[in-house]
């Protein structure tokens, strides 16, 4: 065993000799920080880690999942972590307190959503007006804010806890969602997809990447070499879960019942499919970049619509693969 | 075609239409004890679900009525925080089977310095423990078990849930929203919770065993699985979710009746190697629950099964008994027919004295084999009988064919018969019957210059008309004297006939006698058929007949005597009515006018030519038909000189 780790050790010695000749003695230790807990979302980072991806570039990654009680980003900010993932909107709300630059952008379009039922009164967006719509706090809400004032809406926002209950008692007309997410559970609960009527944001010109790798902008100028590892890696990741969709099922399922979170893989077979929908992109050649249009979309929505005063331009935020 | 033996079909039949008795029944005791169990399963089924579920309903209506009054009496704004703690702690202690208990109050409520006021009282190592909801990290406002009766304005069972804190039990809450009075408004004030942990519930449940593996579970309003002997299901897959791995589109759809709390018995699809099993399910009063009771069918129908091979093998034996009994009977029928068969073979290939097969049974067969004896003995005597009739017969018909060629021999034969005599030629030929025949003819000079020539046919057949034939013959020559007319003869020889003729026969008679020197020819008739006078170039015509009756009835008749004179060439034609009568295939006659047609085409008519020709004529006409009666034919022909024309 000892041999075999010396042998390993040698090669990837070698391997980081030729790579990064600076840091040529071990791999590097660093930490990421997930926006939830363990869930097909973060599947390429979950692959990329089981099949050696990060150690290959050099990187000793320690995952912290999230959760309902953790910011990811307060994270980055106490140096609990180095890395966080976060959504654009996120990042960019939080670059104007916090120097957080994005150094990887994957999942490329919008999946959140609102979700009614067919047999409600609601037939359009537009019959939202003056109805209870379940939100989540803080970032959810800014796609909802923005459609809600362009379509010139009064909804009554309900605070969205993070089961479906109260929506499936009928308690708020909408429930948020995301595609990959709560939009399966409540076919898991027994609703046919017939009796949902989804409104993507992504259709209201709202179509805001999501799931992006960040950190302090100290780390991408200090460690560029470690930023790039970090993302082409996860991109293998990535790869290789839409690959070997059982294996990385039973990957996801482990971590997701070592922290004790309710798992089923019919769920996350749903969620690793969207994960491929969403993250390969037709738009885009390189997996992990931010497209610059992308960005200004963003920005321009969050500033017009006065969640942030200003934010950096797209070099300056921007540090990942082009 | 292959032969089978009757042992062989009887067998056949009698065992296929048992194997189709015995099939059926099997088949209809199958069918109907799965009935039977198959109902017997359901209604135990039934029963251990409801049982169940009224023993959940009980407790959850319990819980549910402690905190309904705790409810209640927090409307009551006069209470201190001091009275909710202890209400709260209390109500808990008297409640075992309430795990924890919550009054959490809306945001600055009860102090409007306080964001939060929700006192929560526990069970923890059988001491009650305490602690106050809500900080920054916890803000119960947005729990489920806060906002849903608020959002909906009534009492709720929430989803169960893991409670992480207290060793992964699961929990459920049951929530109850109170307001109070505010400036005269009722205002939505907070929320009373009762948790009760699920653990009893999932020892009740794994408690139900039907047959060897038969199990229940509860469903969650979602459809969540609260129990289930798969632990891995528990909390992590919902029906649906399971329905979706397994790819079992009926096993949502019974999931969708289930949230809905409907009743329904079942049987589900195979999925993934699964054996058949059955599922009864019910809803539960509260909570939104469904409890659901699976058992296999194959289980179930175990002592069907048993029943069924026990029975199929009872009538396999009956089957093989059966079959000896009828192979065994089948035997005994048919081995003393074989033996008849045999015997049969035997007798009738001539041994007669073969010893039958001795079969004592009192059956069908004892009279079959009865009856063969019988036949045997009968067929003996028969063929002795036979053998010596036939002897017999053979004896009286030799002696019969030796009359006939005496009787045959007194005709004259020799032709021509005067060789010597220029002035006439004669000619006759008799063809008998088979059978013996009366027919006569003769020729003979009475003197030098009267020639005497008959033809005569005795009635009947056989021996006696022989003897009549050869006695008129005898009489006829023994009474032709030297200067008799033939009218006188056949008188005289009529008169002999009749004197004795008991037996009543008579014979016809044409008799006539020529001068050979001027062909005066007298002539007389009794009875026969009249004669063809054949002129030399002329016209053959009949010769009258006198209408005097035939010879040997009455014996004073006195016959006539005509006279005519053949002049050279002349031919005359006497016969029989073997001639006219002679009949062919079809039964038509010869006929007179055949006769009649055959002599006038005669060119240049010769005696023997006549005789022969129409002989000829006979055989022609006749195509083989057996001849019935004698044909006897004489020729007289007078000579001379013959003007032809």
């Amino acid at each position: 065993m000892s041999h075999l780790k010396h042998i390993t050790l040698l090669l990837l010695l070698s391997l980081c000799s030729m790579l990064a000749p600076a840091n040529a003695n071990a791999l590097e230790r660093t930490s990421i920080v997930l926006q939830w807990l363990p869930q097909a979302q973060f599947a390429g980072i979950y692959m990329a880690q089981d099949m050696g991806f990060y150690e290959e570039a050099g990187i000793d990654l320690t995952i912290l999942s999230g959760g309902p009680d953790i910011l990811a980003s307060e994270y980055l900010e106490s140096g609990k972590a180095e890395f966080a993932t976060l959504f654009l909107t996120t990042g960019l709300h939080r670059r104007a307190t916090l120097p957080i630059v994005n150094i990887g952008q994957f999942v490329q379009h919008s999946s959140l959503m609102l979700i009614t039922r067919k047999d409600s009164e609601i037939k359009r967006l537009e019959d939202l007006g003056g109805k209870k719509v379940g939100l989540w706090a803080n970032e959810f809400q800014i796609q909802a804010r923005i459609l809600f004032k362009k379509k010139g809406l009064k909804v009554s926002v309900v605070p969205q806890s993070d089961s479906l209950d109260l929506f499936l008692r009928g308690g708020v007309a909408a429930a948020s969602g995301m595609w990959y997410n709560e939009y399966h559970t409540l076919l898991s609960y027994g609703m046919e997809e017939s009796e949902l009527q989804p409104f993507f944001y992504s259709d209201y010109g709202l179509d805001f990447p999501e799931d992006g790798i960040y950190c302090l902008e100290k780390v991408a100028d200090e460690k560029p070499e470690l930023c790039r590892a970090l993302v082409e890696a996860t991109a293998r990741g990535w790869m290789y879960a839409f690959n070997h969709t059982e294996e990385t099922i039973d990957s996801v399922i482990r971590r997701m019942k070592e922290a004790k979170v309710p798992a089923n893989r019919a769920h996350q077979r749903w969620m690793l499919k969207r994960m491929e929908d969403l993250i390969i992109s037709d738009d885009y050649a390189v997996m992990g970049a931010l497209h610059p249009n992308d960005y200004q979309r963003v920005r321009t929505a969050l500033m017009d619509h006065g969640f942030i005063d200003s934010a950096p331009l797209f070099p300056d935020f921007y540090r990942g693969p082009r | 075609m292959k032969r089978h033996g009757i042992a062989f079909k009887l067998a056949l039949l009698i065992l296929s239409c048992a194997f189709i008795i015995v099939a059926v029944i099997m088949g209809y005791n199958y069918y109907y004890s799965r009935g039977i169990i198959l109902q017997q399963a359901q209604t135990n089924a039934k029963s251990v679900a409801h049982e169940t579920t009224s023993r959940i309903d009980s407790v959850l209506s319990g819980v549910q009525k402690v905190a309904n009054n705790i409810a209640l009496s927090m409307e009551d704004a006069s209470l201190t925080k001091e009275d909710i703690l202890e209400l709260n702690k209390r109500v808990l202690a008297n409640n075992p089977e309430i795990y924890g208990m919550a009054i959490a109050f809306e945001p600055y409520f009860l102090e409007s310095d306080k964001l939060y006021f929700a006192p929560y009282h526990y069970r923890s190592g059988g001491r009650i423990g305490f602690s106050m909801l809500g900080d920054p990290a916890y803000r119960y406002f947005y729990m489920d078990w806060y906002q849903v009766p608020k959002e909906l304005e009534r009492a709720v069972w929430t989803e169960p849930y893991n409670d992480e804190g207290g060793g992964n039990i699961i929990m459920a809450t049951y929530t109850v929203p109170f307001y109070r009075t505010m400036d005269g408004k009722k205002v939505f004030a907070g929320v009373v919770t009762a948790d009760i942990s699920l653990e009893w519930l999932e020892d009740m449940i794994s408690d139900i065993k039907l047959f060897k593996t038969g199990y229940a579970f509860l469903l969650s309003r979602h459809g969540t699985f609260i129990t289930h002997p798969t632990r891995d299901y528990i909390m992590n897959e919902t029906i649906f979710s399971l329905a979706e791995e397994l790819g079992s589109s009926q096993l949502r759809e019974i999931g969708r009746k289930m949230v809905e709390g409907d009743r329904g018995f079942t049987q589900l699809d195979k999925t993934r190697g699964a054996e058949d099993r059955y599922l009864y399910y019910t809803g539960l009063e509260y909570g939104g629950w469904a409890l659901g009771v699976l058992f296999p069918k194959g289980e179930m129908l175990a002592d069907v099964h048993r029943l069924s091979w026990i029975m199929g093998l009872i009538g396999l034996c009956g089957f093989f008994v059966l079959a000896l009994v009828i192979i065994y009977i089948a035997r005994r029928i048919t081995h003393p027919l074989t033996e008849l068969s045999s015997a049969a073979l035997e007798i009738a290939s001539g041994n007669l004295d073969l010893k039958l097969p001795e079969i004592t049974s009192r059956d069908e067969v004892g009279d079959l084999a009865e009856s063969f004896r019988v036949m045997n003995t009968s067929l003996k005597t028969y063929i002795e009988n036979l053998t010596s009739t036939t002897a017999a017969k053979e004896r009286i018909e030799s002696e019969l064919r030796i009359a006939r060629e005496i009787q045959m021999g007194i005709l004259p034969k020799l032709f021509p018969a005067f060789p010597e005599r220029e002035e006439f030629e004669v000619y006759a030929s008799i063809e008998p019957a088979k059978e013996v025949g009366g027919d006569l003819y003769d020729f003979f000079f009475i003197d030098d210059t009267h020639f005497c020539f008959l033809v005569g046919d005795v009635s009947g057949k056989g021996v006696p008309a022989a003897f009549f034939m050869a006695v008129t013959k005898t009489l006829l020559k023994v009474v032709s004297e030297r200067g008799m007319d033939p009218g006188d003869i056949i008188t005289k020889v009529n008169g002999d006939l009749a004197a004795e003729n008991e037996s009543c026969m008579f014979v016809t008679l044409f008799l006539a006698i020529i001068d050979i020197e001027t062909g005066e020819t007298r002539y007389a008739n009794a009875g026969h058929n009249p004669p063809i006078f054949m002129p030399c170039g002329g016209t053959p015509k009949w010769i009258p007949p006198f209408g005097e009756p035939v010879a040997g009835i009455m014996d004073m008749m006195e016959y006539s005597t005509k006279t005519m004179t053949m002049a050279p060439g002349d031919i005359m034609f006497i016969y029989t009515d073997g001639v006219t009568e002679a009949m062919n295939q079809e039964q038509k006659l010869y006929s007179d006018e055949r006769l009649m047609e055959l002599l006038t085409n005669m060119k240049e008519p010769f005696a023997p030519k006549v005789v022969k020709a129409i002989d000829e004529s006979i055989k022609v006409f006749a195509e083989g038909a057996e001849q019935s009666d004698d044909i006897t034919m004489l020729a007289m022909q007078f000579m001379g000189k013959c003007d032809k024309k």
